[in-house]
């Protein structure tokens, strides 16, 4: 991270992309998808309020770098393919 | 891609960010974002999102944004398009992006002065019902009932005694072409009225209900699905004015304020006779709604 | 170059419309209104280009100056006492932000007792605020002053903002003579704003976000050098703008008369210029009498105060205001900078013409007289820190 005097701007001067930050660390529940069961509705990747979920042709890619693990896409999915599995285990 | 999306596949939030487990106000600006595109310049005042795109020097905002005190996102706003003006640069929108307390609150007299110029700006509310990122105080937005952290239930009860400011009326009063509410339970819809205000010329205002899972003490997986539950029991409505025009954008069947009320731990308090109460006053405000849109449509039906 | 007959109020304007402003939100509060009203005439009769933003309060308008400034545009503001005031927390925003809004105001007394005649209390209440703070004596300076400010302020090494002050009526209502430059001239002098970092949709960046405690520190270090920084440029551009007009007021210090002076008054404003008066006829009487006005507040004009420490004997120091429990705020920066130097001064404090109350010729000679007398005998019974004039018997009935 920049420091000194000489390297910062005058004022703080925000460019750089916050997927430098892994909120993954702040997770409990991660979510698993079962992709068999997946209708590709997007519901997940719609609703994930951390830009956390991609679409691919077999169903959402997590990215668990970022993902907090709030088991929203659980709870929107109309199929209940999606499972929150405690860290721990 | 060959998935079939409901709303503009184009992130311009980026993972990363500071919200918390849940959070609505991250959902709503990946909405606005959505809707806005690229040539966006953002003023974000003391709030949550003041703290969310993440500390210096990350940021997960991919739009030119401003950060100002607390209660100058309308006075910030038209700055920026005053000078956008000043040096010939066109196509730029140009929204301010704030909580309920700065707007409804401390932030209401700037935003009124902008709204009463009819500045070129987009102001957007979003609503989680108290100040939430200094810790879940009360706002004037947050409803009657409800507790927060200087709404105590304590042992006299002294829960939120008033129900909450009605903001869009207060920006009606100002005849701005367009005002709007949405919830970020329903992107499509949100996305739509983000992108319609966006078309038009003047000031416009949207308030965007925006669960707060750790203000309400709720579990966050619940985010989306409350809003719903939000829209039924009439404790949140969405609905446009458009010059003055009202069309209420989604009549859902009413369901029992209560079971919405007790999902959340912030009004698990609330006696029987309090719900009725505010039940009561939610469904006299619906019925208030229903019929300014009946007037303003049939007023503007007859005038044209 | 033209003359013409202007207030301080329409010294202001034109100054506005030279220094090409290009966003202007403002507030009226009296005695600044002038400012505003023919600021927006200059716009309606098209001779000035500027977004003229009628905001609701003084608040939003240096809120909506600052976001203006960071989008690209020069901006300028006016204001006065209780409007000052609530731009506080702004100013202390503009500052950090590194936007260099220029601001003038009307120094004007704040209530209660409701007054709006002139009182420095205002622009003393902004010293900490990191705004540069210029301090005109007469309707020309006000001119020239609203153009040099906006080159320093701008400056890439600088990047401040900037508070220009001058007394309320006596400048801001008073006509005098005033050459307006051209407007050629004043382009060549100063450059279209062209800030290094904005906001820009095809190089989006955030401004003005959280910062951790372990960089904190640095950027209000930047600020402070910045500030520490802008002494030489002020004097730089005073002798500038003298090249192009003859007209220099001292860089960061207005001294008159001190070369050989024993006694100096130390002051700011108009009434500076009637104790230059008095000085000329003292000195015409053999006495060693100087003035030393007050140009620049911030940064504090430190060389300047020690060159004078090494060459007078006393320094009045003539407040228009008071820090409360804490003597003239003029008099606590001065003795700041003289407790670490050798030999210094002896040092007087008189607070006089607070709240507008009329500083005449026989006042500065009295305290003159008084400042031999008590450098001599040392402080009466009035003490160090004098309220001339006071209706309390401390005063002389004849000196009032």
């Amino acid at each position: 991270m920049p420091g000194t005097m000489d390297e910062i701007p005058i004022t703080p001067i925000n460019t750089v992309n916050s997927t430098v930050v892994k909120t993954g660390g702040w997770r409990a529940f991660r979510p698993i998808c079962d992709t068999e069961k997946c209708i590709k509705c997007w519901s997940c990747w719609k609703f994930c309020p951390d830009v956390s979920i991609a679409i691919s042709e077999n169903g959402p890619v997590y990215d668990y770098d970022h993902c907090k693990g709030c088991g929203i896409c659980a709870n929107v999915c109309p199929v209940k393919c999606i499972e929150m599995i405690p860290e721990n285990k | 891609m060959m998935a079939k999306l409901t709303i503009p596949e184009e992130e311009l939030m980026s993972p990363g960010h500071m919200g918390c487990l849940g959070c609505g106000a991250t959902q709503a600006m990946r909405y606005v974002l959505k809707a806005a595109g690229k040539r966006t310049i953002l003023s974000i005042p003391a709030c949550c999102w003041a703290v969310m795109p993440g500390v210096w020097p990350n940021t997960c905002l991919q739009v030119p944004e401003l950060y100002t005190p607390f209660e100058t996102t309308g006075a910030s706003i038209s700055g920026i398009r005053a000078a956008l003006d000043a040096l010939g640069q066109e196509d730029i929108n140009v929204i301010g992006f704030a909580g309920d307390g700065g707007t409804a609150d401390i932030g209401i007299q700037a935003l009124s002065g902008t709204a009463d110029r009819e500045d070129d700006v987009l102001y957007i509310m979003y609503d989680n019902e108290a100040y939430m990122n200094t810790g879940i105080q009360r706002s004037g937005s947050t409803p009657l009932g409800t507790w927060t952290t200087t709404t105590p239930v304590g042992v006299k009860g002294d829960w939120e005694k008033s129900p909450k400011k009605n903001v869009t009326a207060i920006m009606a009063a100002h005849g701005i072409p367009y005002i709007a509410t949405a919830t970020t339970g329903y992107p499509e819809d949100l996305i739509r009225k983000v992108k319609k205000a966006l078309s038009i010329k003047g000031t416009k205002f949207i308030q965007i209900f925006s669960p707060c899972p750790t203000g309400w003490k709720m579990d966050p997986a619940l985010t989306v699905s409350i809003t719903k539950e939000a829209l039924s029991t009439r404790a949140f409505n969405l609905f446009e004015i458009e010059n003055g025009v009202y069309r209420i954008t989604m009549k859902p069947k009413k369901t029992p304020l209560k079971e919405y009320l007790m999902k959340q731990g912030r009004f698990r308090h609330m006696p029987d006779d309090l719900i009725a109460k505010v039940e009561a006053g939610l469904d006299t405000a619906y019925e208030n709604l229903l019929h300014l849109e009946e007037f303003t449509q049939k007023k503007a039906g007859s005038s044209q | 170059m033209v003359k013409e007959l202007l207030t301080g109020n329409k010294a202001t304007a034109y100054g506005a419309m030279l220094a090409r402003a290009q966003v202007i939100p403002a507030y009226p509060i009296t005695p600044q209104t002038t400012i505003v009203e023919r600021i927006a005439d200059l716009i309606s009769e098209g001779r000035m280009e500027a977004k003229f933003v009628k905001v609701e309060s003084e608040h939003s308008a240096m809120a909506a100056a600052v976001a203006a400034c960071n989008t690209g545009a020069r901006a300028f503001t006016a204001t006065s006492s209780h409007g000052l005031a609530l731009m506080h927390e702004v100013l202390m925003w503009a500052a950090g932000a590194r936007t260099p809004v220029v601001v003038v105001n009307v120094n004007r007394a704040m209530g209660p007792p409701w007054s709006v005649w002139a009182d420095h209390q205002d622009a003393m209440a902004e010293r900490d605020t990191g705004i540069i703070q210029f301090w005109c004596e007469n309707n020309q300076e006000i001119l020239d002053t609203v153009i040099m400010a906006h080159k320093v302020a701008e400056d890439p090494d600088i990047m401040l903002p900037a508070l220009i002050n001058q007394d309320a009526f006596f400048l801001s209502h008073t006509s005098e003579p005033v050459d307006v430059p051209d407007q050629e001239m004043v382009d060549r002098f100063l450059p279209p704003f062209n800030p290094k970092e904005k906001l820009d949709v095809d190089d989006p960046k955030g401004f003005g976000s959280l910062v951790m405690p372990p960089q904190y520190m640095e950027f209000r270090a930047k600020m402070a050098k910045s500030m520490d920084m802008a002494r030489d440029l002020i004097r730089k551009v005073d002798r500038e703008w003298e090249e192009l007009t003859g007209r220099s007021y001292g860089g960061m210090m207005d001294m008159y008369r001190c070369d050989d002076a024993e006694f100096i008054l130390f002051g700011a404003g108009t009434m500076m210029s009637t104790a230059k008066d008095v000085v000329d006829d003292m000195r015409n009487e053999g006495r060693k009498v100087g003035i030393a006005r007050l140009r620049i507040l911030r940064p504090f004009p430190f060389e300047e105060v020690r060159y004078l420490a090494d060459r007078v004997k006393a320094i009045g120091v003539m407040d228009r205001t008071y820090t409360f429990g804490q003597g003239g705020p003029l008099y606590n920066e001065v003795n700041a900078q003289l407790y670490n130097h050798t030999n210094p001064p002896f040092t007087k404090n008189y607070v006089i013409g607070v709240g507008g109350r009329d500083v005449i010729p026989r006042h500065i000679r009295s305290l003159f007289d008084d400042l031999e007398k008590v450098q001599e005998n040392g402080y009466g019974e009035e003490g160090e820190i004098h309220w001339w004039g006071l209706l309390d018997g401390s005063t002389p009935k004849e000196e009032m």
